[in-house]
């Protein structure tokens, strides 16, 4: 009971900061919206047994990916965004089109519940559990990831480094 | 078990004193903080306010109330305000997890000696602690000051490179003891190597590198010399709360040093066997020694926190980077490596 009650308070707690994420006018009030929801995701996990998929989230997502988001926008010195019209097909499309897929993908997933779905409280965090998924069932996703995350590294690597800008190592000398 | 009642009182309770005992911990460390380093600089130190300057934490803390509380104009007032509570709270609530010693039998209860116990209880730290960055990134950004908006990001990104490190380093004693749990990584360091050699983490296979690197990258992490950049006041005034006055300061300087008492504990429990140590004598005194053994070692990681500010001057900010990224985070990794090489090898004997 209090599981559900606290479920649907976090899922709230979570659709309104993604639309606070959309409301807000300054990137910095954005990018903190968006720590609300990624925080809440967090805390949805955790409810549903998945503690340290709840943990990993807040410290990859809140911690590390939203900490970059915040850093840029501070050097960056982001001023307010522009409110601009927007486009009329938007308007009238975006509400329905999202009702839309949310029910087609509610659907799927009322349809074929039963299969793969994983139970509530049967992946503890335990770091042998943990491995032996990672290094055994899920290899190839596992290893496939990483070496998307390495093309993706280089290929920031690559937009960093401008041709013809290169300058030696800081760091080394004095 | 305990039943609820029982369980919601003894909570409470244990809530009430650890968060007692760390803010007096806090105050007590900034006195020997300003005592140590007087010394190391001959000098004496807070002297004047009781026997050895005693009541100085008191002091100062009464002065923090009643000074005045200024909000320049220009501020982005909600962050300005939120930004210290996120500091404090996330540097308060990291000790939840924490456990101090083994259980103790009250009143016919067994009460384990923790707020509580999380089986992913490291990781629970290491998420809180990165929440935390907000908090100083957050005055530094809404303080609308070029001092502090670049001690902010200064802060920001120190953290975030020294937080891998920080993490990789901790990978080694997951390796050794199979856990997540802080209570059973502490339980795994339990008895002697060759029946004399205690048998804590720091000494099992290549750990004093990986002890040496979470050493370093705690430093970093919480902002302390010789990583002080973010507040480094030769050039940036005092960094991130140049702007704050009064009490909204000293929350920033609470959980800095909250965040020392944190990283000490997890560095005894992970690295230097918890409460374990020699246990004698009559029961009472059986049952206080692992407490004591606790605050021991964690009061040594305290003063050579205060040894090495007093000793090591301020890196440069390319050093810092250069320094965690090409020479710490290969490190951690090939710790790593050996550490599982060591432990498959001995489980396959």
């Amino acid at each position: 009971m209090l599981h559900l009650v606290l479920f649907l308070v976090f899922g709230a707690i979570c659709v309104a900061g993604a639309i606070n994420l959309l409301a807000q006018t300054h990137p910095i009030s954005s990018a903190l919206s968006l720590v609300v929801v990624m925080a809440s995701l967090a805390v949805e996990y955790l409810l549903l047994g998945a503690e340290f998929v709840a943990v990993v989230q807040v410290i990859v997502y809140a911690g590390a990916v939203m900490v970059l988001f915040v850093f840029v926008i501070m050097l960056l010195n982001a001023g307010r965004e522009e409110r601009t019209q927007g486009s009329r097909i938007a308007t009238i499309l975006g509400i329905p089109g999202v009702l839309a897929g949310g029910l087609l993908v509610a659907w799927a997933l009322l349809e074929r519940s039963d299969t793969g779905a994983v139970g509530l409280g049967s992946l503890p965090g335990y770091p042998k559990t943990i491995g032996g998924l990672l290094f055994h069932e899920f290899l190839l996703p596992f290893e496939v990831t990483s070496i998307l995350v390495l093309i993706a590294i280089m290929g920031a690597v690559v937009l960093a480094s401008k041709p013809g800008t290169r300058t030696p190592p800081a760091g080394k000398e004095s | 078990m305990l039943s609820l009642p029982i369980f919601l009182v003894a909570s409470l309770v244990k809530i009430v004193l650890v968060i007692l005992i760390l803010l007096t911990a806090v105050a007590y460390t900034v006195w020997l903080e300003r005592k140590v380093v007087g010394h190391i600089q001959n000098r004496w130190g807070p002297t004047r306010v009781g026997p050895f300057g005693l009541l100085q934490p008191l002091a100062d803390g009464i002065k923090f109330l009643v000074k005045e509380d200024l909000t320049p104009p220009h501020v982005y007032k909600p962050l300005f305000i939120a930004a210290p509570m996120i500091a404090v709270v996330c540097a308060l609530s990291s000790i939840a997890v924490i456990p101090f010693g083994t259980t103790v039998t009250l009143l016919g209860y067994q009460i384990p000696l923790e707020i509580t116990d999380v089986n992913t209880g490291l990781l629970v730290i290491l998420g809180i602690t990165s929440v935390g960055v907000y908090g100083v990134a957050l005055a530094g950004w809404s303080s609308n000051s070029k001092y502090s908006l670049l001690g902010g990001l200064r802060a920001s990104a120190q953290m975030v490179s020294y937080e891998i490190c920080l993490g990789l380093s901790l990978v080694g004693v997951l390796i050794v003891a199979g856990s997540f749990s802080l209570r059973e990584i502490v339980d795994a360091q339990r008895g002697h190597f060759w029946g004399f050699l205690p048998k804590w983490n720091i000494l099992y296979g290549g750990q004093i590198i990986a002890f040496f690197i979470y050493l370093t990258a705690a430093y970093a992490e919480t902002n302390r010399i010789p990583f002080d950049l973010p507040e480094a006041e030769t050039e940036l005034v005092a960094g991130y709360h140049t702007e704050y006055s009064a009490m909204k300061f000293a929350m920033f300087f609470m959980a800095e040093y909250a965040n020392m008492i944190t990283v000490a504990c997890l560095a005894t429990l992970l690295f230097l066997g918890g409460w374990h140590g020699p246990v004698f004598g009559p029961p009472l005194l059986q049952a206080i020694l692992p407490v004591i053994w606790f605050v021991a070692k964690v009061f040594v990681f305290l003063f050579l926190y205060i040894w090495v500010r007093g000793t090591l001057p301020r890196f440069r900010y390319d050093q810092l980077m250069a320094f965690g990224w090409k020479f710490l985070f290969p490190l951690a990794i090939a710790n790593v490596v050996v550490t599982a090489l060591i432990v498959a090898y001995r489980s396959s004997l």
